[in-house]
């Protein structure tokens, strides 16, 4: 309990230092909202009339504070780009999409990458390592946006599986959501699945080199009952860790393939919404982000501790 | 350790944010794609009638008052009209009123409002509604703006408006294609607007995309073709491609010529022009350009057919002077030839202003609009021949606006001008003391014929006094105009009647299925 309280206060104090330093890198960037706005219409006075409305023409510091102040209420509010649509709603309509996208490309990881870094683990052929090495540099290496492209020339411009950009929120029809999302959470979790295949057979190897693999071999076990009742177990708790790691990258992964596909979830927004300066936007959506990713940091340390005894927070 | 990983995870959160916010769009160029012959692309839209528009800014607001972006009136045109609107030669023609009439004194100009106009929701239009959106948007435009001149609006009867002016203005009804929208309606104009156009609104998606439908209502007969148009935001132009060639989008317009060669051939490349006068702007505060000798130089040294060549395949328009060709009317021609490519003469005027052996100077060049970047190359090849080395500077729109636009803190710049219907809106800002002369041009000589064109009543004196300013500007090399860059607009194959405008305006209520 006092464990779960002191990951609180730290999530608080990271949030706010993290909503800080996004505002003051705001007040530092050239450039404002305002200027975004009125582009080459601009004129002084517009301008000047313009920040007023905006309330640009206050101190960053004083700026903050009323910010900080109405989200602490659970208001982000109001989008300086766009006229009168609140913060709140522009993350509604988009966080469906996103958690879906991130929540696909998980899924991708799991059941793919499990399976195959067992079996890389087990055959052990001079052949079996070289292809298994080089498929997993190969997909390593490969940016998600790249993919990204090269997966739509061959699903959508050759094979005609799904028309890119013609995305339908889930709202509408979960089934075409989730059928059109696969592309891009292939474009995300390929180069993860790599990593944890790779992560994963390593663990396994090094479990089966332990004093107790050798006592298990003695009493009789076979080498399936070895691999599947006493290593594996063992060998799952650093990939925990890794994949929490990887679940992370995932939600970093989606900004950048959002745009590719599309896909109008909170990436897409956050680019936007930093090209227009609307701080705002920006402010509640990296806060979202960061708290995410601190709650599944959270929550590995808490399967970390029901899987591995030894660990005491 | 574990406190380790959170710290690095967000780290990495951060990190991303800041460098999408350095790079911005990180797609690669597609490289090419088959070409099918035939007709055009089967999407399945044309038997709902209905067509997606391709669309490369977001919507900043719905609110055809307010809204700022080239991109969004060009939208809201399909919505909203005003007591006059555009035409695809540039002139004006009567909408919400069914005609106007100048004073001779240009004192006042006198609609009359056009019988059976209903807004969206089927209310009549009323001379109040028309009275109310003039001054809202005059309020909003500010004292600076051309709407200023407006002394008041008198109703003189049911369907009879009056604008008075304070100054004469033959040019100011080209201002009145402001949109006419209900007073009733005021609650909503960012939300569920209501105009008179030709397309009502369905819903909109910030971002995303804009959907409106036919508007059966419609007082100009026979208009719309379509019964549904939905506005697609694509920023990127090569993803803009990408979506052609899958069927996505119907039309999207301001494709390079590279990108419309990778279109493939269920699409019509039209050829129009953006309406914008691109080229290297000048600062004349800054020594040397405060030398006219030196402006001459560059002009004379750089190759305006080469950059047209290079980066439109000759399809843009060379310009001489601050406007662009498709204003017919007012366009002077002779500043074209004003300057030729010769090296000679350059290297000959260089050396009388003191600077035999060229200087160094910085060029900057906003990244928002790629053809400027390539200009602004080869702008700088073409001085490295008469011995002036330019070097280039690459900046994010909104800094470039910030310091070069507004602080006219620069040497030159690679930019993109724009005007409206009204010609002296393409050259307000050359004089003197006008707020936006970021060039800090300073000519007597032509604030003083500026002065006479927008008093001037006669239709044909005011062509003269317009060609005259113009010829100032190229005599003087106020600063180097290059081109009016050519707009490649991919149009589905089944669709016809797609016409230019030398305004932002997409018009979707003549466009239809053949």
């Amino acid at each position: 309990m006092k464990y779960v309280l002191k990951k609180i206060i730290t999530l608080i104090v990271a949030l706010l230092l993290i909503s800080l330093i996004v505002f003051l890198a705001f007040s530092v960037l050239p450039s404002d909202a305002a200027i975004a706005k009125l582009g080459q219409n601009a004129t002084p006075e517009r301008l000047a009339a313009l920040r007023e409305q905006m309330g640009l023409n206050q101190p960053v510091f004083v700026r903050y504070f009323v910010w900080i102040g109405n989200a602490f209420r659970g208001d982000f509010g109001q989008s300086l780009q766009y006229t009168g649509v609140s913060v709140n709603s522009l993350i509604a309509g988009r966080l469906g999409n996103s958690a879906l996208l991130s929540l696909i490309s998980f899924i991708m990881v799991i059941v793919f990458s499990i399976p195959i870094g067992i079996f890389s683990a087990k055959r052990r052929t001079v052949v079996g390592k070289a292809t298994m090495t080089t498929v997993t540099q190969l997909t390593m290496g490969i940016p998600s946006f790249f993919l990204g492209v090269l997966i739509t020339y061959a699903f959508s411009l050759g094979l005609k599986w799904f028309i890119i950009g013609q995305y339908t929120p889930p709202a509408k029809s979960f089934g075409a959501a989730v059928v059109y999302l696969i592309f891009p959470a292939l474009a995300i979790s390929l180069p993860k699945i790599a990593m944890t295949v790779k992560f994963l057979a390593t663990s396994i190897r090094s479990e089966l080199h332990k004093d107790y693999v050798r006592t298990a071999y003695a009493k009789g076990c076979t080498r399936n009952q070895v691999l599947y009742g006493h290593v594996l177990k063992n060998s799952m708790v650093p990939v925990i860790t890794f994949l929490g790691v990887i679940v992370a990258e995932i939600v970093a992964g989606s900004i950048v393939v959002e745009q590719v596909f599309a896909v109008p979830g909170i990436g897409t927004l956050l680019i936007t919404a930093i090209t227009n300066r609307d701080y705002p936007v920006v402010e509640a959506v990296v806060l979202l982000i960061a708290f995410f990713i601190i709650a599944i940091n959270f929550i590995v340390d808490m399967i970390y501790m029901a899987v591995d005894p030894r660990v005491k927070l | 350790m574990k406190r380790f990983k959170t710290i690095v995870s967000i780290l990495i959160a951060l990190v991303t944010v800041a460098a999408l916010a350095a790079c911005g769009n990180t797609t690669p160029e597609p490289t090419g794609s088959g070409t099918q012959s035939g007709g055009g692309a089967s999407t399945g839209r044309e038997a709902s009638n209905t067509v997606v528009v391709g669309i490369s800014q977001e919507l900043d607001s719905l609110d055809p008052h307010n809204a700022e972006y080239a991109g969004t009136r060009e939208v809201l045109f399909n919505i909203f009209e005003g007591l006059v609107k555009a035409t695809p030669e540039g002139e004006i023609e009567p909408a919400v009123a069914s005609d106007y009439k100048i004073a001779d004194d240009a004192l006042s100009i006198t609609f009359t409002l056009r019988d059976g106009v209903t807004f969206h929701d089927g209310s009549a239009v009323t001379a109040e509604d028309v009275k109310y959106s003039i001054e809202r948007y005059a309020d909003i435009q500010g004292e600076e703006s051309a709407f200023s001149n407006i002394k008041d609006i008198v109703i003189a009867d049911d369907k009879t408006v009056v604008v008075n002016l304070n100054e004469p203005s033959t040019e100011f009804v080209y201002e009145l294609t402001c949109a006419i929208v209900p007073q009733a309606n005021e609650a909503n104009f960012a939300t569920s607007p209501i105009g008179t156009g030709p397309f009502k609104f369905v819903s909109a998606a910030p971002g995303e995309n804009l959907i409106v439908e036919k508007y059966d209502g419609y007082w100009k007969e026979g208009f719309p073709y379509l019964d549904g148009v939905t506005f697609q935001v694509v920023t990127d132009a090569k993803m803009a491609v990408t979506y052609l060639n899958a069927g996505t989008i119907d039309i999207y317009q301001y494709l390079t010529a590279d990108q419309a060669g990778t279109v493939n051939g269920n699409y019509n490349i039209l050829e129009g022009s953006v309406n914008y006068v691109q080229g290297m702007f000048l600062n004349n505060a800054k020594a040397p350009f405060d030398d006219v000798r030196v402006r001459q130089a560059i002009y004379y040294a750089v190759d305006r057919d080469m950059i047209n060549e290079m980066i439109f395949g000759g399809k843009s328009h060379i310009i001489g002077t601050n406007m662009i060709p498709a204003a017919t009317k007012y366009y002077n021609a002779d500043t074209e030839t004003t300057y030729t490519h010769d090296v000679a003469k350059a290297k000959e005027l260089l050396a009388e202003a003191g600077y035999p052996n060229g200087f160094t100077f910085t060029i900057t060049v906003p990244n928002n609009y790629a053809p400027h970047e390539s200009t602004a190359n080869i702008i700088a090849d073409n001085l490295a021949e008469v011995g002036i080395t330019a070097k280039i500077n690459l900046v994010e729109f909104n800094t470039w606006f910030d310091e070069a636009f507004v602080g006219r803190n620069y040497e030159a710049t690679v930019v993109a001008v724009d005007g409206r219907l009204a010609p002296s809106t393409f050259f307000d800002k050359n004089v003197s003391t006008a707020s936006n002369n970021f060039t800090n041009y300073n000519n007597p000589e032509f604030d003083k014929v500026y002065a006479q064109a927008t008093a001037e009543v006669d239709p044909d004196k005011k062509v003269e006094y317009y060609k005259q300013l113009q010829q100032i500007l190229a005599d003087d090399a106020a600063s180097i105009y290059v081109q009016d860059p050519s707009n490649l607009v991919a149009v589905n194959a089944n669709l016809e009647g797609y016409v230019f405008y030398p305004i932002s305006a997409q018009d979707m209520s003549v466009v239809k299925y053949k």
